[in-house]
């Protein structure tokens, strides 16, 4: 168990080491960092001088090294477009996107397996079949465009929700300002939630419905009806579990989808998050935040990897070695 | 030089074309539904400059009084009537839609053409190198795809504009915008073809070619390459889908085409704005439009793959 | 003559097809006494495991039950609702399948399995339950069974596994066992062992055994009677040592002349000539007529049944009409 999690990790910091070369070299090479700070009346020399005062002239290890060990702390420099200490610009839009973000995987997840189970036990009745139609137009649909019609459908023309931004927003302790405590708040992440969760709904429900029909033929749950157990003591205690295992991994990976699509969800519905700064970031080539959000987006990537790997541990008692195959 | 592909094996478009490929595309209504869709929105997007009504990049044949005149009424000053009216500008919906897909379709293709040369390239090296070389590159492709394409193509895109002078942005964005799509999707081309070189390289007729002596180059592109243009076709078929959706979720985005050159992603972004004043025709024929392109080119892509290969994925 | 435990008359199975109705089931009667071990035996399709899957209502869709009826102790349980066949299941009628490497759901303990099927039956608390469960391994001689009942499937071989599989059909003191070709997955060494557990676990329960095999050895070891299956109809049924000594039905004395046995002189075993027909071209009159060396004109025209030949012996062959007119079940 511990020599897992140990190799685990180790693979994780050699990933992370990867993603943090790739944002150093964005970094380094890049447009021109001096050029970016200073202004055009900045003499040569004094270029120069920058350039030195700021290590730019040391062997590239050494650079790397001092990169390293600032964003191990946090600090990921200035951007160029608002001046402003990245890790602070991403620490106070962090609440926005990660509310969104879990708020609509936790939707996709619950609506994904309903969904996927109800198709699966009721193959052939008209529901079944209209949710399999609909989940095909799911997937074929770009992001932005299910954003964009709930917004012509529910906020104009029925003019139920609002179409942009966060509503009323509150403080939780110091720096996280949440939605979620107001109505307002809360009537603004219906309709990102779930411009941002249906895809991932659509890939859940038909892994679920696939995997499961897939459970239902096999000889335990058929023996397990044998033995007179209830239907739903079979469905929901044996077949669903048993379904759930791969379930996890693709659902652990798309819950980091998740955080990467909410920068169409935030750009459609003007959603102070990550994901709109980066864009802009994008838009207006402001390299210390494309490589700070790089390395956040490897970071959920990564510890989302690494709870998936243990939540199958859990699961899956066949993967858990320590006290098998001795015996029997 | 002596042909060593066996006669068992022929080409696998001719092969499938008699048989199976055109009996199964006959018995799927929803595939020939989806190829006349296809088809006649590649047709309308080749054939645009001769198709459509108005030119809408002509400065000269617009007319701003035409502006905001809704689907088949005439316009209340000029009396002009547009099947899917105009935008601001006085722009025909109908005219932008068709250059819009032009655009879409370009971009489309190329990218996935892009990413096909490159996958097969890197995955034909791959497999048939092995060892470190083939270690590598599988490597990148693994950790590639742990991230959503999407992502890894604006990333790119950020990166490569950062290297190209502000002048010359404009002009080169499309380009940029397919190698960084084409550079997302190489994968699954370069794991497929690695996977069936493994397996080719070790049967006898390649083993024949090398032993007399002929060019690994050689070798790769007459012995093995045909051997894998099925699975190829069926990616190449999804990957369009998915780099028409990548274009047009960039373009939306605001960071794809440039303005002056509209694609349909960028056509829904304008239209977007005309939402709350009611001016709804701007906004809805664009996502029509792509929404039908994107549906019908991927569930072209999925019946192939199930006709070509029941098994693949 | 006492209620037989379980009574299946006239049974038919069918399964609708694009290309009509396949009968795999053709009115198929037997009786299994209290406490009897019933042996069926038959090849591959020949509908051991479809007999026993319909007396249990487990047929897989779209096969269903087309006629006849199976009744337990008098009681008719073919046409009960699906509630009610469930609480029949376990409870009354225990199965044994063939495969005991996939028979136990992977991700639940042998403990969580067993007190599950019995508190579902059985009025017991979750500790009453659990002691019970660890008598049943006990009882199917899994060693040291208060300790192991904790392991997961995964932690036990084949022959343990199929133990646990019939400590769990066991698992309510059901009065009859059916056991589908309990030991042909498993290896040769422990097939006997296995057997006998089962066997031995059942008569102490006064349970009876439909005891479902291909194995004619399996079957002349354990059963008390035989019932020969051939392409969905009953062949022939009686007690075991007369069938196996003295076949009557010409399909059955094939059977038997295909089993090696030691005290045999011959070189070569005898072999039926073709193979058993399709569910779809089973040919009219006697199914087995175009194999069979006695065939005659009625086995053509006529389906013969079973005829009564005393001594508990029923034959299904027009062979036996001849020499005692009355043909009566």
């Amino acid at each position: 168990m511990l020599a897992f999690i140990l190799r685990r990790l180790v693979q994780s910091v050699i990933v992370m080491l990867t993603v943090a070369l790739v944002a150093f070299a964005l970094f380094r090479f890049v447009g021109d960092p001096i050029a970016s700070m200073v202004g055009q009346e900045t003499t040569l020399a004094e270029r120069a001088e920058i350039r030195q005062a700021l290590g730019l002239n040391d062997p590239f290890p050494v650079q790397f090294w001092t990169f390293l060990s600032r964003a191990v702390q946090g600090d990921f420099g200035i951007s160029y477009r608002l001046q402003q200490p990245v890790m602070e610009l991403i620490l106070s839009r962090l609440p926005a996107t990660l509310e969104l973000a879990l708020i609509s995987g936790i939707m996709a997840f619950l609506f994904g397996v309903g969904f996927g189970v109800y198709t699966a036990l009721r193959r052939g009745n008209w529901l079944s079949g209209s949710i399999m139609t609909v989940s095909l137009i799911g997937v074929s649909l770009p992001t932005f465009l299910i954003g964009v019609l709930l917004i012509w459908v529910f906020a104009v023309e029925l003019q139920w929700l609002p179409s942009f931004g966060r509503g009323e927003t509150v403080y939780i302790g110091d720096w996280w300002r949440t939605g979620l405590l107001t109505p307002s708040g809360r009537a603004s992440l219906i309709l990102p939630a779930i411009t941002l969760g249906l895809y991932q709904m659509t890939l859940i429900m038909r892994l679920v419905r696939a995997e499961m029909l897939e459970v239902l033929r096999t000889d335990y749950i058929k023996f397990a009806r044998a033995r007179g157990l209830s239907n739903r003591a079979v469905h929901f205690g044996h077949a669903l579990k048993n379904t759930l295992v791969p379930v996890i991994t693709i659902t652990g990976l798309q819950m980091g989808s998740i955080i990467a699509f909410s920068i169409i969800t935030e750009t459609v519905f003007q959603w102070p998050g990550v994901g709109a700064l980066f864009i802009n970031s994008v838009r207006f080539v402001d390299v210390p935040v494309m490589a700070a959000y790089l390395m956040l987006i490897a970071l959920v990537f990564v510890v989302i990897n690494l709870v998936v790997d243990l939540l199958y541990y859990a699961v899956d008692p066949r993967l858990r070695v320590d006290r098998a195959s001795a015996r029997s | 030089m002596t042909d060593f592909t066996p006669e068992t094996r022929p080409n696998i478009f001719l092969r499938a074309w008699d048989s199976d490929i055109a009996y199964s595309f006959r018995r799927s209504p929803l595939a020939i539904v989806a190829a006349v869709v296809s088809l006649i929105i590649i047709f309308a997007a080749i054939f645009a400059p001769w198709l459509a009504p108005h030119d809408p990049f002509n400065p000269a044949s617009l007319n701003l009084m035409d502006g905001f005149t809704p689907p088949m009424e005439p316009n209340a000053f000029t009396g002009n009537v547009y099947w899917l009216g105009t935008d601001d500008q006085g722009r025909d919906i109908f005219s932008t839609i068709l250059y819009g897909a032009r655009i879409s379709l370009f971009v489309g293709f190329m990218a996935v053409l892009f990413a096909m040369a490159l996958g097969i390239t890197l995955g034909l090296i791959a497999g048939y190198r092995g060892g470190w070389v083939d270690s590598v590159l599988m490597r990148v492709a693994d950790v590639q795809l742990t991230f959503p394409s999407i992502l890894l193509a604006l990333l790119i895109f950020g990166v490569a504009r950062g290297f190209i002078p502000p002048a010359y942005r404009e002009a080169m964005a499309i380009w940029v915008l397919i190698v960084a799509i084409g550079l997302a999707e190489w994968v699954q081309y370069a794991r497929v073809v690695r996977g069936a070189t493994m397996v080719e390289k070790n049967k006898e007729y390649v083993q024949a070619a090398r032993v007399i002596g002929a060019h690994p180059t050689k070798i790769l592109v007459r012995h093995i390459l045909p051997n894998v243009m099925g699975p190829v076709l069926v990616i190449a078929t999804i990957g369009l889908a998915l780099a028409i959706i990548a274009e047009a979720t960039l373009s939306f985005l605001g960071v794809g085409v440039p303005p002056t050159q509209p694609s349909l992603g960028t056509l829904i972004r304008i239209g977007q704005g005309f939402l709350f004043s009611g001016e709804w025709w701007i906004l809805l024929f664009p996502a029509l439009t792509l929404l039908a392109l994107a549906l019908s080119v991927n569930l072209l892509g999925d019946w192939l793959r199930d006709a070509l290969n029941p098994r693949l994925r | 003559m006492p209620t037989p435990l379980l009574s299946v008359r006239d049974l038919v199975v069918e399964f609708p097809t694009r290309r009509g109705t396949l009968r795999a089931l053709d009115h198929v009667s037997f009786d299994i006494a209290e406490g009897e071990v019933l042996g069926m035996v038959g090849e591959s399709g020949a509908g051991k495991s479809l007999t026993g899957a319909a007396i249990i209502g487990l047929l897989e869709a779209p096969g269903r039950i087309a006629g006849g009826e199976v009744r337990l102790k008098g009681e008719r349980i073919d046409n009960l609702s699906p509630e009610k066949m469930r609480r029949v299941r376990g409870r009354r009628i225990g199965m044994v399948f063939q495969d005991p490497l996939t028979s136990l759901n992977p991700l639940y303990t042998v403990a969580e399995q067993l007190i599950e099927t019995i508190r579902t039956h059985l009025d017991l608390s979750e500790k009453d339950a659990r002691k019970r469960a660890v008598g049943l391994l006990d009882r199917v001689g899994i060693p040291a069974a208060a300790r192991r009942i904790d392991d997961y499937p995964h932690h036990f071989s084949g022959g343990m596994r199929q133990r646990v599989v019939i400590a769990l059909a066991l698992a309510a003191e059901p009065e009859l066992v059916i056991a589908d070709e309990p030991t042909t997955a498993l290896d040769v060494s422990v097939q006997a062992q296995i057997i006998d557990v089962l066997k031995e676990a059942c008569i102490e329960r006064g349970a009876s055994v439909m005891l479902i095999t291909h194995d004619m050895g399996v079957i002349a070891e354990t059963a008390d009677r035989v019932a020969v299956l051939y392409a969905g109809r009953v062949a022939e049924i009686g007690p075991v040592r007369d069938v196996i000594q003295a076949a009557e039905h010409p399909y059955t004395s094939g059977l038997m002349g295909a089993i090696p046995t030691l005290t045999q002189t011959a070189d070569r075993l005898t072999q039926i000539p073709g193979s058993m027909p399709r569910l779809n071209a089973i040919p009219q009159g006697c199914a087995f007529n175009p194999r069979c060396k006695h065939v005659f004109d009625r086995c053509r025209r006529d389906r013969p049944e079973l005829i009564a030949r005393g001594g508990g012996r029923h034959v299904a062959c027009w062979l036996f009409d001849r020499e005692m007119e009355k043909a009566d079940v």
